[in-house]
């Protein structure tokens, strides 16, 4: 069967959630950063689900799914 | 598990629900894409057979990290401490690198396109029959439970109501799951593993910074009621004087042994990850490169559990909001800014869901092959199946609806659904492993040891629950039920062969251990691939030393 690959549904999602994460952190009040104990979590794993999904779609693009060959398996 | 409101609630913003929304949206869109590519049943059901192994790897892990594991082991962390380690060491990655190394050439070898399928071929019909009934059954009690559990803990968090949730949940995994069958199930485990891990990484980043660090949450442990019993995982166990209150005996055989075997081995809706494998090998690497992160989840569940232990005054209560179940929706409330935040609520919902969508995948391939093209309507051409799959997907979910609302009449039947079922693969196993190296095993032995091993655990369960027996608790009464299932599958299984006539050898090729032609010998278990980091055997290997390691400082 042809189907997509995984990574990019993974890589492009990751990158919408690291981007809206990561400028919330950068614009966090002193009460959120408060909240989380002194971390700038936000910013923090924004970056990281950024780079995660930067990570797939780079994996992706590296090593694209090799065609298949025709299916000679079951059909049934 | 106990929420009530006001207590609980979230102070969620537009931000949250916008990254909730971003996961609905893309959760339906991998359906409408895996519907394009969906040909023939093989496709809708297997997959086409045609997935690499880290993803249905990632998705085996994933069909299991429902929300009422990762609820149900933190809570486990702040009541019995590190001892709850012992569910993922010893409970689960030995039996998970079993499976890859030495069940799985039957399965995938055998071209069978389901568990009971599998029992068909090796036994007779009845004991297909009455697998693929009480598994069906199953499936749809479970996910009404995971739908039914969605909508208290969205209720207690964000404070919908039940009637909404279950709707809700319940269409979107109707969708994506009529529409692309199992491709769409397997993407979305793989896309929920990712998110549920991003909204447990920070709370238990924040958590270990509140407590000061490793080492300030063993001090604080200490000082708390669990005290240093809660930071060892065998020191006490020669009794039963410890937090778990079970003996080493009871924790290597019965729930590392009969438990986990019986559940990682036989349970189709795992399985059926690994049938969706590309090859044999990907097949057999499947449930070993998912227990790589199953070594380490408990980092992200126990763990914050032992900070909840810690942080959260009260936590412990009998009822109400403090119960150890709300240890991590506590912990959100407490720890965790809009924006991340969101992200953890979008993993608990995406884990309910993808619970509940591994449960209706099993369920509607089981019922299309094992009982609607065995015993119904044999012949037709394949359209016909991707159709009644379609309609038992929406079928099992409406089944599924209406058990979440009879769940909703019991206070604590999650508890017992789990003890319940675990219970039923205890006896399948027993049947299963005799079945598959004992060649003479007769046909009717294996529909009367797993009718009479299913009984036996039944009959305790039933005893346990009528005051009849006593037992400790639960866990010990799921510890006698699934040893004495287990023996008494074996018995009858070896006492009927006797006195009932063995299959003829050339039925049994490729499903039992010395009679295949090449899937299931002795050299083809053990030989890999050509590149190391691709065998089997080796990764499994890596796979239970590092289990044996990582209990070290622990101990």
């Amino acid at each position: 069967m042809k189907l997509f690959d995984v990574r990019s549904v993974i890589g492009w999602m990751f990158v919408v959630y690291g981007v809206i994460v990561t400028a919330l952190g950068i614009f966090d009040s002193p009460a959120e950063i408060e909240k989380a104990e002194g971390v700038r979590i936000n910013l923090w794993m924004g970056l990281a689900m950024l780079a995660l999904g930067l990570g797939m779609l780079l994996w992706l693009r590296l090593n694209p799914p090799k065609p298949l060959p025709e299916e000679s398996d079951q059909k049934d | 598990m106990q929420l009530a409101a006001e207590g609980l609630r979230l102070d969620v913003d537009i931000v949250d629900y916008l990254i909730l929304a971003i996961y609905f949206v893309t959760v339906l869109g991998v359906g409408f894409a895996a519907r394009r590519a969906i040909k023939s049943s093989s496709d809708f059901f297997l997959s086409g057979r045609s997935m690499p192994a880290w993803v249905t790897g990632l998705a085996f892990v994933s069909a299991n990290l429902g929300a009422l594991e990762i609820i149900g082991m933190a809570a486990n962390g702040a009541e019995y401490g590190l001892m709850t380690l012992h569910y993922y060491w010893i409970g689960a990655v030995p039996a998970m690198v079993f499976l890859g190394i030495v069940m799985m050439p039957f399965y995938y070898g055998s071209k069978v396109r389901s568990v009971p399928e599998f029992l068909r071929r090796r036994f007779n019909r009845p004991t297909h029959l009455f697998n693929a009934l009480s598994f069906a059954l199953a499936q749809m009690l479970i996910a009404g439970v995971n739908l039914y559990a969605l909508a208290l803990i969205l209720q207690a968090l964000l404070g919908w109501p039940l009637w909404m949730s279950i709707v809700i949940g319940a269409a979107i995994v109707l969708i994506y799951i009529t529409l692309g069958g199992l491709s769409s199930a397997i993407y979305n485990e793989v896309l929920q593993f990712f998110v549920i891990l991003a909204g447990l990484i920070p709370l238990t980043v924040v958590g270990l910074v509140k407590v000061g660090g490793w080492n300030g949450l063993v001090e604080k442990v200490q000082a708390s009621p669990l005290g240093e019993a809660g930071l060892n995982t065998w020191s006490d166990t020669a009794g039963t004087g410890n937090p778990l209150g079970a003996n080493w005996i009871g924790i290597i055989f019965g729930l590392g042994f009969v438990l986990s075997f019986g559940y990682w081995t036989t349970n189709f809706a795992e399985v059926q990850r690994a049938l969706s494998a590309k090859d044999m090998n990907a097949a057999r690497r499947t449930p070993i490169i998912g227990a790589f992160p199953k070594l380490l989840i408990p980092v992200v569940t126990v763990v914050p559990g032992l900070i909840a232990l810690v942080t959260i005054q009260g936590l412990g209560a009998d009822s109400g909001d403090y119960v150890y179940n709300n240890a991590i929706p506590l912990l959100m409330r407490d720890l965790l800014p809009n924006g991340v935040l969101g992200v953890a609520v979008t993993g608990l919902v995406a884990s309910f869901m993808a619970g509940m969508a591994a449960n209706v995948s099993g369920f509607n391939t089981v019922f299309t092959y094992d009982i609607w093209q065995t015993y119904i309507k044999k012949d037709r051409d394949d359209a016909h199946y991707i159709r009644v799959g379609r309609i038992a997907t929406i079928g099992g979910i409406v089944v599924g609806i209406g058990t979440a609302f009879i769940a909703a009449g019991f206070s604590n039947i999650m508890n017992y659904i789990q003890a319940l079922f675990s219970l039923f693969n205890a006896p399948l196993f027993a049947t299963f492993i005799v079945g598959m190296f004992w060649k003479r095993m007769s046909a009717w032995a294996g529909f009367w040891s797993l009718l009479l091993g299913t009984l036996a655990s039944l009959t305790l369960y039933l005893g346990h629950l009528a005051d009849v027996f006593k037992f400790n608790s639960d866990l010990e009464e799921s510890f006698w039920g699934a040893g004495a299932a287990f023996v008494t599958a074996v018995i009858v299984a070896i006492v009927v062969t006797k006195f009932t006539p063995s299959k003829p050898e050339n039925e049994l090729r490729g499903l039992v251990y010395g009679l295949a032609g090449d899937s299931t010998s002795a050299e083809t278990i053990v030989a890999g691939d050509k590149v190391w980091w691709r065998n089997p055997v080796l990764l499994g290997g890596i796979a239970v030393l590092l289990a044996v390691l990582l209990y070290i400082p622990v101990w």
